[in-house]
């Protein structure tokens, strides 16, 4: 297994390459320029014309692209068009708001999905099960920003248990920390409890009308036991990939929650980057962002033969 | 007792105990020092050098970490601020200046007048006024390390204006070493010798700036006004939050979080004003003059018959409307393209904006010029409320008066990009985009680019008329008051004649502060000395 995650991480790579080519000539061929947003909207065309001079951005796409390639294969994302400050300063200024966001989001949303799954399971065709049914077809179906919003209005602002917006480091104290966080995570776990939660039920449906259960049952076995230690790990496969697929749409999600809330996240930084066009930013963010989704799936691959001993690689 | 109820009994008190716990832990982080500010600005601060970049908030956030010669009072006066005082030579050439002693940089250098005379030539290059000073300059020049010298070979009777203006780019100044930079290359070292110290370290592009107050700062004695006067700042750290959405914002405010905010979303206003612990004002008693900017160099509005046919059937009730929404406090008709109460404000030639829309007129006009039907790019912004509003009224406006609109929805960024290309708009050009400009910027000619009629090198448009060129040549040379509100008068009529732009209306912003800050003034900045908070 350590030479099949060797080979898997080696193989990102050429991913890599792929995306950074990608994401680089997208951006080259985007409408919009930079200088034009540095200097402002009573710069004359002039004006502009030199700025993008002095930033280098009139020169030829191969010659750009080479040059930051070189750069990045030394560690280096470069340097932001409009703050001056280097884009790995400005990556590691975010990663901590948005990797707490992501993992309280992660908790929250298992603890709540997987049992809510098992139970729709359980209790199938009952009113319990259609109950926990659609209260995921709503999660699922309202978006992230009215979520956001509703809890904001009611938590925050009508019953003031916690602050509407912004972020306080983990170093600052941990019921700061969380505080500035629940709602947000709420938000942004809604779709992800409903995905988790369906795909669980699902999946658990067809592990419990296997025999095994039946025997367990004939056996006396506690009920508890059946669903969530027989059964469940049963099921935890497509569990498990289903968790993996959504960690691209927790990104998405992430995006969206983090303007809502105000938190200074990674999120938050390449959506800046993108209406200013501050093409490094973009390139170092997405960059990373596709690194940690490749090894997030290579980590579920790794998962499986956790709960699946057939699986061997 | 059961036991159940026992326990549900006690669950209940613990939830309730855990609920109240929260709101005692945010009291206790919550927005309370009175020497701490939390302010959320009209956009995020995404550089910090205003001479390179010339948006609002860029100028609004050098203001307080560096100082100016002179600077403007509320009343458009230049007043001494660096400067102890001047001497001007009765031709106007020779314009001697002393620095007012104990000046010091943030990082403890005295401010001489070496650093003044670098600011002032990387200044000169930027600014419409300072180009303007630099064609007539023989030589500026320091005397000693307090007195400094313009010699010019023409007589400038503005010098104190240019100085002191309140529109970006502004006369900063700063050490040599940093103003020797480039003008079209930002400087990377934000040390200023004003009343607070960019704390770079914690600058979080996006989220967070903060300034710490410079304890080496020595204010005026006069009371501040403006840019003018004593800069006396009563916190120990500002910090301005970026927030993005303007809802977060509105939520914020009420919740304590924040202090003030620059401009709150208009549609959260009456919410705002009903909240007691927040007061509502105007910002900028300049306003904003919203602007439909045609393409003067391709057809239908490289010929000046389509320019006027759109001009007299432009309501600009209806963009203002569309803007502010149905609060007549908050905008005006504007029959101008200068800002409303200021000393020279004038509305000759704006008949054609006055009375009610004449759309068969305009249709006329069009039919008479073999225009009817042609087609136009529209570019619209619609991640900007103002530009969004604008090009919707637009959009209908041009269909009733019988052209064929593109309707490009595009967001600023590219708007910004396309709007610089004279291309026709098959390939990639344009033919009308929305803006609109500061009332601040609209008070006379100089800080006026969207009025330069200079053709290839105006503004965005390329409008060309040699009547409106030789008219604001006029009012750099006026001598007095007189010849510069004929100037003015004369700028008008050809502007409108030309059809420069199209004024779809002035119109007022609001500000927002929690109650406990008391000093906030209508400025066109924000102005953050004088402002307490108890």
């Amino acid at each position: 297994m350590f030479a099949y995650a060797i080979r898997r991480v080696v193989s990102t790579i050429p991913v890599m390459a792929v995306v950074a080519l990608f994401v680089f000539s997208l951006l080259y061929i985007a409408p919009g320029d930079p200088a034009a947003i540095i200097a402002g909207d009573q710069a004359t065309p002039a004006d502009i014309e030199r700025i993008r001079e002095s930033l280098g951005l009139d020169r030829p796409f191969l010659v750009r692209f080479g040059e930051w390639v070189w750069h990045v294969l030394h560690g280096d994302l470069g340097v932001s068009i409009f703050t001056n400050l280097p884009v790995t300063h400005m990556i590691a200024q975010r990663i901590e708001p948005t990797v707490s966001l992501m993992s309280i989001t992660l908790v929250l949303s298992l603890v709540v999905a997987i049992p809510m799954g098992v139970v729709a399971a359980w209790k199938n065709g009952t009113w319990i099960d259609r109950t926990l049914m659609v209260i995921a077809v709503l999660l699922f179906s309202v978006p992230v920003f009215v979520v956001g919003y509703v809890l904001a209005y009611a938590f925050a602002l009508q019953l003031d248990w916690v602050p509407v917006q912004g972020y306080t480091p983990i170093a600052s104290g941990l019921w700061p920390w969380f505080q500035n966080l629940i709602l947000p995570s709420l938000a942004l776990g809604g779709v992800y409890i409903a995905l988790i939660a369906r795909i669980t039920r699902a999946t658990m449906l067809e592990v419990l009308g296997q025999d095994y259960v039946r025997t367990a049952k004939a056996k006396g076995v506690d009920q508890r036991a059946i669903l969530f230690v027989h059964a469940l790990k049963n099921a935890a496969v497509p569990i498990v990939t289903i968790v993996g697929i959504g960690f691209a749409s927790l990104i998405g999600g992430a995006v969206v929650t983090e303007s809502v809330f105000a938190i200074p996240g990674l999120g938050r930084l390449v959506v800046d980057a993108i209406l200013r066009r501050d093409y490094p930013v973009i390139q170092g963010v997405v960059l990373m962002f596709s690194f940690v989704y490749v090894l997030v799936n290579l980590l579920v691959d790794l998962l499986y033969t956790l709960f699946d001993p057939r699986i061997r690689y | 007792m059961k036991r159940r109820d026992f326990l549900a009994s006690a669950a209940a008190v613990a939830s309730a105990a855990s609920l109240a716990t929260p709101r005692i832990a945010r009291a206790q982080t919550a927005n309370q020092n009175p020497r701490v500010l939390r302010f959320v600005p009209q956009a995020n601060l995404s550089t910090m050098d205003a001479i390179v970049g010339t948006q609002y908030v860029v100028r609004n956030a050098a203001l307080l970490v560096w100082d100016t010669l002179y600077g403007v009072d509320s009343k458009l006066v230049p007043q001494p601020q660096m400067c102890e005082g001047h001497e001007a030579s009765e031709d106007l050439k020779t314009w001697t200046f002393k620095l007012r002693p104990g000046l010091k940089f943030h990082d403890g250098a005295p401010v001489t007048t070496r650093d003044v005379v670098a600011s002032l030539t990387r200044w000169m290059v930027r600014d419409n006024m300072g180009q303007f000073i630099k064609k007539r300059l023989d030589a500026l020049e320091a005397i000693d390390d307090q007195s400094f010298r313009f010699r010019l070979n023409k007589p400038f009777a503005k010098m104190l204006f240019a100085l002191g203006k309140a529109n970006p780019p502004l006369a900063l100044i700063m050490p040599e070493r940093i103003a020797k930079t480039d003008p079209f290359t930002q400087i990377s070292e934000y040390i200023g010798s004003g009343p607070m110290v960019f704390n770079k370290a914690e600058w979080v592009p996006g989220a967070k700036a903060i300034f710490d107050k410079f304890d080496g700062y020595v204010p005026r004695p006069e009371a501040a006004d403006w840019l003018s006067g004593g800069k006396r700042i009563m916190f120990d750290r500002i910090e301005w939050d970026i927030i993005s959405d303007p809802a977060t914002v509105g939520a914020a405010l009420q919740n304590g979080e924040v202090d003030w905010s620059e401009t709150p979303l208009p549609d959260l206003i009456p919410l705002l004003k009903r909240n007691r612990n927040i007061k509502v004002d105007i910002a900028d008693p300049l306003g904003n003059i919203g602007s439909l900017r045609m393409n003067h160099l391709q057809p239908p509005f490289n010929d000046v018959r389509a320019r006027r046919a759109l001009m007299m059937a432009l309501s600009q009730e209806e963009y203002m409307q569309a803007v502010v929404g149905d609060n007549p406090d908050l905008w005006k008709p504007l029959p101008s393209f200068f800002t409303p109460g200021t000393p020279f404000y004038t509305e000759a030639g704006g008949d054609i904006l006055k009375g009610p829309r004449n759309y068969d007129a305009a249709k006329k006009l069009l039919s008479d010029a073999g225009l009817l039907g042609s087609k136009v790019t529209l570019l619209v912004a619609t991640d900007v409320a103002i530009t969004k509003a604008e090009g919707d009224v637009t959009n209908e406006l041009l269909k009733k008066i019988g052209f064929e609109v593109d309707y490009v929805s595009t967001d600023w960024g590219t708007v910004g990009a396309r709007r610089a290309k004279k291309d026709p708009p098959s390939q990639g050009g344009w033919n009308i985009f929305h803006t609109w400009h500061a009332g601040a910027d609209c008070i006379n000619p100089a800080p006026y680019t969207a009025l330069d009629s200079s053709g290839d090198t105006a503004w965005f448009g390329w409008p060309k008329s040699d009547e409106v060129q030789k008219d604001i040549a006029a009012w750099y040379d006026a001598p007095d008051a007189a010849a510069e509100k004929a100037a003015m008068a004369a700028i008008d009529v050809a502007s409108f004649e030309n059809v420069t732009y199209a004024p779809t209306g002035f119109f007022l912003m609001y500000q927002a502060w929690r109650s406990n800050l008391s000093g906030i003034v209508r400025a066109p900045f924000p102005v953050f000395w004088g402002v307490q908070k108890t």
